[in-house]
C-alpha cells in the first residue's frame, strides 16, 4: 500500500529525514518509535502532504501512485489520514459541520452519493456510542476549548467517520489518561482490516499494549535503524534507544 | 513559510465578477457643481419649491465646510468639479409602468447579476423598487403594498405625491449640515426610495432595492427615508453591485430611519461595490451617512450589514436612542481585500431612560486592505439605565494586511452599564492544512473559517439575504489563504 525509498526531506535548509525506506501492506499495523527530534512527525507529515518539509530525494508510492504529486486534500480523498499529534481549534466552525464537509468530499470524489444532515447524523451518533463519546461534542466549534484527551478523541472520531484505508497516527496517545487511552485504541482496532493499514507514531509501548503491531520500527537521525515484531517495542522500552543507536553505529 | 506567502498571494487575486457596463444612453449633466447645477437637478425632477429651497440650503452649508479626515483611509483628494451630478437613463419621460416596458438590456444587467428581477420578485415575494443609476425604473408589488397602506416608492415620487410626509421627516435624523457628505447629498440627491409605514400596519413583505452605479463618472448620491409610525414594523433590504471602471467613483448616500413608539425597523445590507483590482486601481468611494431615531418609547431599529465592496468604505450606521426603552442593534461583516480600506462601526446614542444596544461588528481583513472599526457609545446624563454590548472581532488572513478598532465611549450617566470585547485572530496555515488533511479543498476551508467567524451576523440577516451573503463572502475572499 505505502512503499516509501530512500526519502530524504527537510525543513528550511535543515535535512531532517536521511534516506529512509518503509513498505507497509494492507492489513498490517506498523508502530514507529524513536527518541525526540528523530524525523517520527515529519514523516507523517511529509506522508500527508505539509507544505512546510520538502522533499529533495527519493520516492513515496501510495497505492502504486506518486503520493508526492497529490496535493493534501486529494491524498486524504484517496484515503490517507493523519491523525494529528497537534489538532488545532477552528473557532465557531462546527464540529458536525467540519466532519460533513470532510466526508461528502471524499464521497464526491469516489462518486459516491453525499450524505445529507439525517444520514450524517444516524453515522456520527453510532460512531461516538462506539468510541463512548456525548453527542454534544458536535455541536462545538472543531477542538474550541477541548482538553487534550478531547482532542484526541474527535481525531478517532474523525478517524472512525472517515474509515481511511492508511490512517497514520501521530503520538495520538501521548497525554491522554488510561480511558482515554483505551478508547483510543479502541478506535483504532475497530478499523483494523485486511484492506487497511494503521501506523501508530509513538514514544511509549504503552499504546501497543492496546493496539498490538505488527512490526516495529525504530527510527533515529531521519532513518529506520532496526525493524522488528512487537518485542522489539518492549526491549526499547526497558533497554531506552541508546542500544539501537550503538548497535547500528558498531 | 514563503510558500505560504505565495499561496496567500496567488489565492486572493480574483477578479470581480460583476464588472462590465451596460451600453443605454445616458442624460447626463456636465461635470461641476454650482447653484445653477443645483436648480437643474431640481427642475428636472419637476420638484415643488420647498424642495429646491432645501437643496439650495444643503449646497450653501457645504461651501462651508471641510472633508473630513479623522477616519483611518488613504485617497487623493477628490475634484468636486469633475463629478456630474445627474444622470438618468434616456427615455425619463415615459418611464416603463411594469417590467416587460423595462429596456431589456437593463433586465440582461440584472441577469449577468444573477438578479432575475421577475423570478425574484415574484418568488420571493419581495418588492423591488429597482435604482439603475439614479432614477428607478421598475417598481413591483406596489398594489399589494398600498392595500396595507404601505408607501414604497421611489424619493422624487414621493416628493410629488407625498410631500407633506416628506418634508415633515425629511433631514430630521441626518440634518443638511450633519457633515460634509451628507450635506452635499442633500443638495444634489438623485433618487432614492421612501418607505412610510402607517400606525399599527405589519409590512406584509421584505422590501429590496438594488442599488447600481452605472453612468462613467457619475457621483451617486442616493437618499432613503423609512419612517415607520406608531406600532408598526417593516424590514427593509438593500443591496449594491456595480461595473468595472478604471475612475474612482464617489458615492454619498444618506439614509434616514425614523421609528415612532413601538415601532420596529431592520434594515439589512448587502454591499457590493466594484472595489478596485488587485493593484487598487479603480473602485467606488463610498461615504455613507445612515441613521436610525428611535422617537418613540418602545421603538427598535436593527442595522445588519455585510460590507465586501468598494475600495473606500466610511460608514457608521448609527441609533439615537431618544424614547424610553428604545432598542439599537448593530451587526457587521465588512470584509477588506486587496487594497480596500474599510473604516467603519456604528454610534448609539443612549437618551432615553432603559435604552439598550448590542454592537457586534466582525471585520475580515485579506491581501493588503486595512480594515477599522470604529464605534462610538455615548450615554446621555438623563440616560437612566442604559445598556450597552459591543463585541469587535477581527479576523486577518495573510501577513500584509491590518485591523484597527476605535472604541470610544462616552459615560454620563453613573447608571449605565457598558460592556466592550475584542479578538483579533488569524486563519492560520495550520487550520488550513488541518482541513486539507481532512479532504476539504483550501478555498472551502477558507470558507467555512469565515463562515463560522461571521455566524453570529448572518443569523440577523433575512432567510434569503443570508444565503446570498455567504455565497458573496466567499466570492469576495475566493482564494484568500493565509
Amino acid at each position: 500500500m505505502l512503499e516509501i525509498k530512500d526519502l530524504k526531506a527537510s525543513t528550511g535548509d535543515t535535512p531532517i529525514l536521511n534516506g529512509l525506506s518503509l513498505t507497509v501492506k494492507a492489513g498490517e499495523v506498523h508502530a514507529i518509535m524513536g527518541p525526540n527530534g528523530s524525523g517520527k512527525s515529519t514523516l507523517a507529515q511529509v506522508i500527508a502532504g505539509h507544505e512546510d518539509y520538502v522533499v529533495t530525494e527519493g520516492s513515496v508510492e501510495y497505492k502504486g501512485r506518486d503520493l508526492l504529486e497529490l496535493a493534501p486534500e486529494e491524498r486524504a480523498r484517496e484515503g490517507i489520514f493523519l491523525g494529528f499529534q497537534y489538532p488545532v481549534e477552528i473557532p465557531g466552525v462546527n464540529n458536525a459541520y467540519l466532519l460533513k464537509a470532510a466526508l461528502n468530499a471524499k464521497r464526491k470524489h469516489h462518486g459516491v452519493d453525499e450524505v445529507d444532515a439525517f444520514e450524517f447524523l444516524k453515522l456520527a451518533r453510532e460512531k461516538m456510542a462506539l468510541l463512548g463519546m456525548d453527542p454534544k461534542f458536535l455541536n462545538r466549534g472543531v477542538n474550541e476549548g477541548f482538553s487534550g484527551g478531547e482532542k484526541k478523541r474527535n481525531e478517532i472520531l474523525q478517524l472512525a467517520m472517515l474509515e481511511p484505508e492508511l490512517a497514520i497516527l501521530d503520538e495520538t496517545d501521548s497525554g491522554l489518561d488510561i480511558d482515554a487511552l483505551k478508547a483510543v485504541a479502541q478506535g483504532v482496532n475497530a478499523l483494523r482490516s485486511p484492506d487497511r493499514a494503521i501506523v501508530l507514531v509513538t514514544h511509549y509501548q504503552r499504546l501497543l499494549d492496546y493496539v498490538e503491531p505488527d512490526v516495529v520500527h525504530v527510527l533515529s537521525g531521519g532513518k529506520i535503524l532496526r525493524s522488528g515484531d512487537k518485542s522489539l517495542a518492549l526491549e526499547l522500552e526497558e533497554k531506552g534507544y541508546d542500544w539501537v543507536r550503538e548497535a547500528a553505529n558498531a | 513559510m514563503t510558500t505560504e506567502t505565495e499561496n496567500i498571494e496567488s489565492l486572493v487575486n480574483r477578479r470581480y465578477e460583476h464588472g462590465f457596463v451596460t451600453d443605454i444612453d445616458s442624460d447626463s449633466l456636465p461635470p461641476g457643481l454650482d447653484e445653477d447645477v443645483v436648480r437643474a437637478i431640481s427642475a428636472r425632477k419637476e420638484e415643488p419649491e420647498f424642495m429646491l429651497e432645501w437643496r439650495l440650503r444643503a449646497y450653501r452649508l457645504w461651501l462651508e465646510m471641510r472633508e473630513p479626515t479623522w477616519a483611518h483611509v488613504h485617497y487623493p483628494p477628490i475634484d468636486f468639479n469633475e463629478i456630474s451630478y445627474f444622470s438618468a437613463p434616456k427615455s425619463d419621460k415615459d418611464r416603463p409602468k411594469s417590467l416587460d416596458e423595462v429596456d431589456p438590456k437593463l433586465l440582461e444587467t440584472y441577469d449577468k447579476l444573477g438578479i432575475p428581477l421577475h423570478e425574484r420578485a415574484r418568488l420571493a415575494g419581495v418588492a423591488v423598487d429597482a435604482v439603475f443609476d439614479s432614477v428607478s425604473v421598475a417598481t413591483t408589488f406596489k398594489e399589494k403594498l398600498s392595500e396595507a397602506g404601505v408607501i414604497f416608492c421611489s424619493f422624487s415620487e414621493a416628493v410629488k405625491n407625498h410631500p407633506e410626509l416628506v418634508q415633515k421627516y425629511l433631514g430630521t435624523v441626518v440634518p443638511q449640515r450633519d457633515n460634509f457628505y451628507a450635506a452635499l447629498n442633500s443638495a444634489v440627491f438623485s433618487d432614492g426610495s421612501f418607505v412610510y409605514v402607517p400606525k399599527g400596519v405589519r409590512c406584509p413583505m421584505e422590501l429590496s432595492t438594488y442599488f447600481r452605479i452605472n453612468a462613467a463618472n457619475t457621483g451617486q448620491f442616493e437618499r432613503t427615508l423609512i419612517v415607520a409610525d406608531e406600532g408598526s414594523h417593516v424590514s427593509y433590504l438593500e443591496g449594491c453591485t456595480a461595473p468595472m471602471r478604471d475612475e474612482n467613483q464617489l458615492h454619498a448616500a444618506v439614509v434616514e430611519l425614523v421609528a415612532l413608539e413601538g415601532a420596529e425597523i431592520k434594515y439589512s445590507t448587502v454591499q457590493n461595490w466594484y472595489p478596485g483590482d488587485e493593484n487598487g486601481k479603480g473602485g467606488i468611494f463610498n461615504f455613507v451617512t445612515k441613521r436610525g431615531d428611535c422617537r418613540g418609547a418602545n421603538s427598535k431599529i436593527s442595522w445588519t450589514q455585510v460590507e465586501t465592496g468598494s475600495a473606500i468604505t466610511w460608514k457608521y450606521p448609527s441609533c439615537i436612542l431618544r424614547g424610553d426603552n428604545s432598542v439599537g442593534e448593530f451587526y457587521s461583516v465588512a470584509v477588506a481585500n486587496n487594497f480596500q480600506q474599510a473604516d467603519t462601526g456604528t454610534k448609539m446614542i443612549h437618551i432615553g431612560r432603559n435604552t439598550r444596544s448590542t454592537i457586534v461588528s466582525k471585520g475580515i481583513s485579506a491581501g493588503r486592505a486595512q480594515n477599522a472599526y470604529r464605534g462610538l457609545v455615548r450615554v446621555m446624563p438623563q440616560a437612566r439605565d442604559a445598556r450597552n454590548h459591543t463585541q469587535c472581532d477581527s479576523l486577518l488572513i495573510g501577513k500584509d494586511c491590518g485591523a484597527h478598532t476605535f472604541p470610544y465611549m462616552e459615560i454620563k450617566n453613573p447608571s449605565a452599564r457598558v460592556e466592550h470585547e475584542a479578538t483579533t485572530s488569524k486563519i492560520s496555515a495550520n487550520q488550513l492544512f488541518y482541513c486539507r488533511q481532512r479532504g476539504i479543498s483550501e478555498e472551502d476551508a477558507v470558507n467555512m473559517i469565515v463562515n463560522g467567524f461571521c455566524k453570529e451576523v448572518f443569523k440577523e440577516l433575512p432567510m434569503e439575504f443570508a444565503v446570498e451573503a455567504q455565497n458573496l463572502l466567499n466570492v469576495s475572499l475566493e482564494g484568500a489563504v493565509g
